[in-house]
């Protein structure tokens, strides 16, 4: 007996402040339909008086319509879900069942047990801390147990129930659960679990399952449900390591700031020095605000509001963690994923990784290894399909706050989210956050392309030609501090400073000449591929030359832009004196008076900066650049 | 560094900080949440958590109830005390159209006016204010095919549910990404059972409907249920008299279609105890479930919710 009637019959009061204190365990049921797993669920709901007289009455009558059970009334019926998935008699999705005694409230995770439904099971262990297994005493340790228990392992968690079931069917036999006790160990000593139990019963008849069974006086053990009610789960927080994640930031008036979010790892006091991850700023917390009033300290899974000492610029997505404390977010780390969509998963895809309360664009970037979930074989492969598993190496675009699953399961979780349809197609479960110490595992190339879509644009030159005093280098500077401005990674390469530097030893002979504009070409091929947007401002007459610095790089990556302004405006402006100069004679060969200047035949854009001021040129070469898909 | 000894927390604060939870991160992913505010038990809890998710603030969404005006009177004077004392707004929807038709749960049957009533008013309400995330206070112990429901459940811009585009909800992870058009229903009571709901509000003291509460109404039997005459619309037969008897409620909806239960039980804990002792399920009550096989599921595909 689980409930106690007596006691919410005649003092209510008192049952209810005893179940006011109880504890909440969540499990996993493991098993396909054969092996008796909605039978056992039944039987729990059912011996635990959680069935009601409408569900027993409509389960009765569905047993007799079937008559798999030969007059008993069927339990597994009572546990089937969605129509269609009674009608093929198998179910196929996650199904969440509740049931309270007077120990403990559960939540039953119960997944479907075939390879085909391995995202299903991962989703009901990801928030398991218990793992109900059950083995046919008829079969023992199957491919499927094998699978089953990997999963759970891999999922974190750290208590398993090996439940032989059928016990009726091999006579009550202590020798062949024994066998299966054995065989299970042998296999289990690979995994991480280290709580594992046995118990034989049979799911059909109730042995074990809520009641002691009276033809298997062997087993000592207590029964299943007494077992549930009693097990210490292990506490895997480590309650120093904290790990706020900010989910909401609540600003009711100017008078409060508040950061709200469940504590995902670590203790909270008022007082506690903190640091804001990725900005590096710290404060220190002020208050823990509820609404039953403030507390002095918050522990895992408690939702609440923090507000600081400090104010600073703290927004959803951050993570608050203890002052002194040496975590670095990370833009790179291993994990292992589990694949829950048809379209496999593509190496160098970029989709939306969610970890924590934070969302950031990224890519895996090698599979290290593919484990058969059977067999636990490890293979290599370069994608990753349904229901598969993999060690992946992935990469993110802005930092993320990561710990390892095995350490902190709350800050070590995160999913897939395909760009394009936005869904869930995969979990993650990180082993390794690879911080600036020790990045010696990188073996896919750097391309300019990967560059490129970290800094999420186009590489490319954008080169300004004209006459000296056209407003080249006037204009560059200020489309460069506009590009900025607006997120792009961009240097500006103007005839002085790398005159100055790159080039100081070359003069202005023909050669030289030559010489230079080689070199500012192969320095801004440079530029593109390290991702840039490259400006270079430079009077370049040639059109051989810029043809040149054209082939350099690939088509669509170099943008001509002729800043034509009049020969008159230029000489007018003189900004440099060089004109007079040239005109005196004392500059030989000067571009536009004694050397020619070949305008560009078809340039990207064309401007002249007498024309127009040099908000509205700015304003025309950003255009220009879009119709460019440069920006 | 202090030693921290860790207490587990209860079952009920686990429950109420993964609501919290739940509440928090929708206010923060979508771009414009409604809370369904149905006037039941469940909209009291899920009301409760959004206040206290966002205190000392309001909570950052209206309230919105799909009213038929066939609600029983006690329902609409308690929606409007709660709502004066939230402070959210509360924006009621009633289907004109259907209004206009004349439609009434005693002459065309329950499952076509729920249909006009409800779930079609539903559909218009959240096209008529562009809501992409609706709150409801569903629970998984409902029924079968409730066990399987997500916490955000996806709807196409039909407002429909479709299986396949349900995602997997690991941890607490969940995926609020959507496009133009689409939206989702969010179950923040997803794992809450009904005993854990009433023990909740005896912990709390939050205020429910007093039809909740025995005490004696007037009430006719029709079809073995006793249905309460709450006001003159109720078409009686020439030799029905409504009597006194003392019930109360289960479940509140549209009165002529919700049946009481005759009960001494006036206080929290003589109801829970009436339920734990009770052999029949809460959901026994309305009769908008008894329309065929798999209801919940079928509604749910009509993008219905509670």
């Amino acid at each position: 007996m689980t409930l106690q009637p007596a006691l919410f019959a005649n003092d209510i009061d008192r049952y209810l402040k005893e179940h006011e204190s109880k504890g909440l365990l969540r499990f996993i049921t493991c098993g396909s339909v054969d092996d008796g797993k909605s039978t056992l669920i039944g039987r729990l709901l059912h011996d635990s008086r959680m069935i009601r007289e409408d569900q027993l009455a409509a389960v009765t009558r569905d047993s007799r319509l079937r008559g798999s059970v030969g007059g008993q009334v069927d339990l597994a019926l009572l546990v089937d879900g969605l129509q269609a998935e009674r009608e093929q008699g198998i179910t196929i999705d996650v199904a969440y069942r509740f049931f309270s005694t007077d120990k403990r409230k559960f939540i039953i995770a119960d997944t479907p047990g075939h390879e085909q439904y391995t995202r299903n099971m991962a989703t009901g262990a990801s928030t398991a801390s218990l793992a109900v297994i059950l083995i046919d005493a008829r079969y023992g340790v199957q491919l499927q147990t094998r699978r089953h228990s990997f999963i759970c392992d891999l999922l974190g968690i750290r208590h398993f129930m090996i439940a032989v079931n059928k016990m009726d069917l091999v006579d009550y036999s202590e020798a062949r659960f024994q066998e299966i006790v054995a065989d299970y160990r042998d296999f289990a000593d690979g995994l991480n679990v280290t709580d594992v139990r046995f118990l034989p019963i049979s799911a059909l008849n109730g042995d074990n399952v809520v009641n002691p069974s009276s033809d298997m006086r062997w087993f000592d053990g207590a029964p299943l449900l007494t077992q549930l009610e009693q097990i210490e789960i292990l506490a895997v927080q480590n309650l120093h390591e904290l790990r706020f994640p900010v989910q909401y930031v609540n600003r009711p008036n100017l008078h409060f700031r508040g950061y709200c979010g469940t504590l995902a790892a670590g203790a909270v006091e008022v007082g506690t020095e903190i640091r804001v991850e990725p900005s590096g700023q710290r404060s220190s917390v002020a208050r823990i605000v509820t609404n039953d009033g403030d507390l002095n300290v918050a522990y895992p899974g408690q939702s609440v509001t923090l507000t600081l000492h400090d104010e600073i610029d703290i927004s959803r997505g951050d993570t608050l963690v203890a002052a002194n404390s040496d975590i670095e977010p990370c833009t790179a780390f291993t994990a292992d994923v589990v694949w829950m969509h048809e379209t496999p998963l593509m190496l160098g895809q970029e989709y939306e990784i969610k970890a924590g309360t934070r969302i950031v664009p990224g890519r895996v970037v090698r599979i290290v290894y593919q484990v058969d979930v059977n067999t636990m074989a490890r293979s290599a492969t370069d994608t990753l399909g349904l229901n598969g598993i993999a060690r992946c190496q992935i990469e993110v675009t802005q930092p993320l706050v990561l710990d390892s699953y095995q350490r902190s399961p709350e800050t070590g979780n995160f999913i897939f989210i395909d760009k394009l349809s936005n869904l869930t197609v995969g979990a993650g479960m990180v082993v390794d956050a690879l911080n600036v110490g020790h990045i010696v595992w990188h073996d896919m190339a750097v391309t300019k392309r990967r560059r490129a879509e970290r800094n999420r644009q186009k590489p490319s030159i954008i080169w300004f030609t004209g006459l000296s005093g056209a407003g080249k280098s006037t204009v560059a500077d200020a489309l460069e501090r506009q590009l900025f401005g607006m997120g792009y990674n961009t240097y500006l390469l103007d005839g002085d400073n790398v005159r100055h530097g790159l080039c100081r030893d070359l003069g202005f002979s023909d050669e030289d000449r030559q010489e230079n504009i080689r070199r500012i070409g192969e320095v801004a091929r440079l530029m593109v591929d390290a991702g840039m947007v490259t400006l270079v401002s430079f009077i370049s007459p040639f059109r051989d030359d810029r043809r040149m610095i054209r082939n350099l790089v690939e088509d669509g990556e170099f943008i001509e832009v002729f800043v034509n302004t009049p020969l008159a405006v230029c000489e007018q402006r003189d900004p440099k004196g060089l004109y007079r100069k040239a005109r005196r004679g004392e500059i030989s060969q000067f571009t536009g008076i004694s050397s020619p200047y070949e305008a560009p035949e078809s340039p990207e854009v064309e401007i002249d900066t007498s024309a127009y001021d040099l908000e509205e040129t700015v304003g025309r070469l950003i255009a220009a650049l879009r119709r460019h898909r440069i920006i | 560094m202090r030693e921290f000894t860790i207490r587990a927390l209860t079952h009920l604060r686990q429950l109420e900080a993964e609501s919290i939870q739940i509440i928090r991160e929708v206010a923060a992913e979508f771009r414009n949440p409604v809370m369904l505010y149905s006037i039941g038990k469940n909209s009291s809890v899920m009301l409760h958590l959004a206040r206290k998710a966002f205190y000392p603030g309001t909570p950052p969404f209206p309230l919105l109830h799909v009213a038929t005006t066939w609600e029983f009177r006690e329902m609409r004077a308690f929606r409007d005390r709660v709502a004066a004392q939230v402070g959210m707004e509360l924006i009621e929807h009633v289907n004109e159209e259907g209004r206009a038709t004349g439609i009434n749960p005693f002459d065309h049957g329950s499952a076509r006016y729920t249909d006009l009533m409800k779930t079609q008013a539903l559909k218009q309400a959240l096209d008529k204010y562009g809501f992409d995330a609706a709150f409801g206070g569903a629970r998984r112990d409902e029924g079968a095919s409730r066990a399987k429901e997500r916490v955000y459940s996806f709807r196409d811009k039909h407002h429909r549910w479709d299986a396949r585009q349900q995602r997997p909800e690991l941890w607490s992870l969940y995926n609020g990404k959507l496009n133009p058009g689409e939206s989702i229903r969010v179950f923040p009571l997803s794992n809450w059972a009904e005993l854990d709901i009433w023990q909740y509000i005896h912990l709390e003291s939050i205020a429910i409907v007093p039809l909740y509460y025995a005490a004696p109404r007037p009430t006719v039997v029709r079809d073995g249920r006793l249905i309460m005459v709450d006001d003159a619309r109720f078409p009686l037969a020439a030799d029905e008299v409504p009597q006194e008897r003392w019930v109360r409620f289960r479940t509140l909806g549209c009165y002529p279609l919700t049946s009481a239960i005759e009960s001494r039980a006036t206080t929290l804990p003589a109801i829970i105890q009436e339920m734990l002792l009770a052999r029949t399920g809460e959901r026994f009550g309305p009769v908008v479930d008894h329309g065929g096989v798999g209801p919940v599921e079928q509604k749910a595909r009509e993008g219905y919710v509670r």
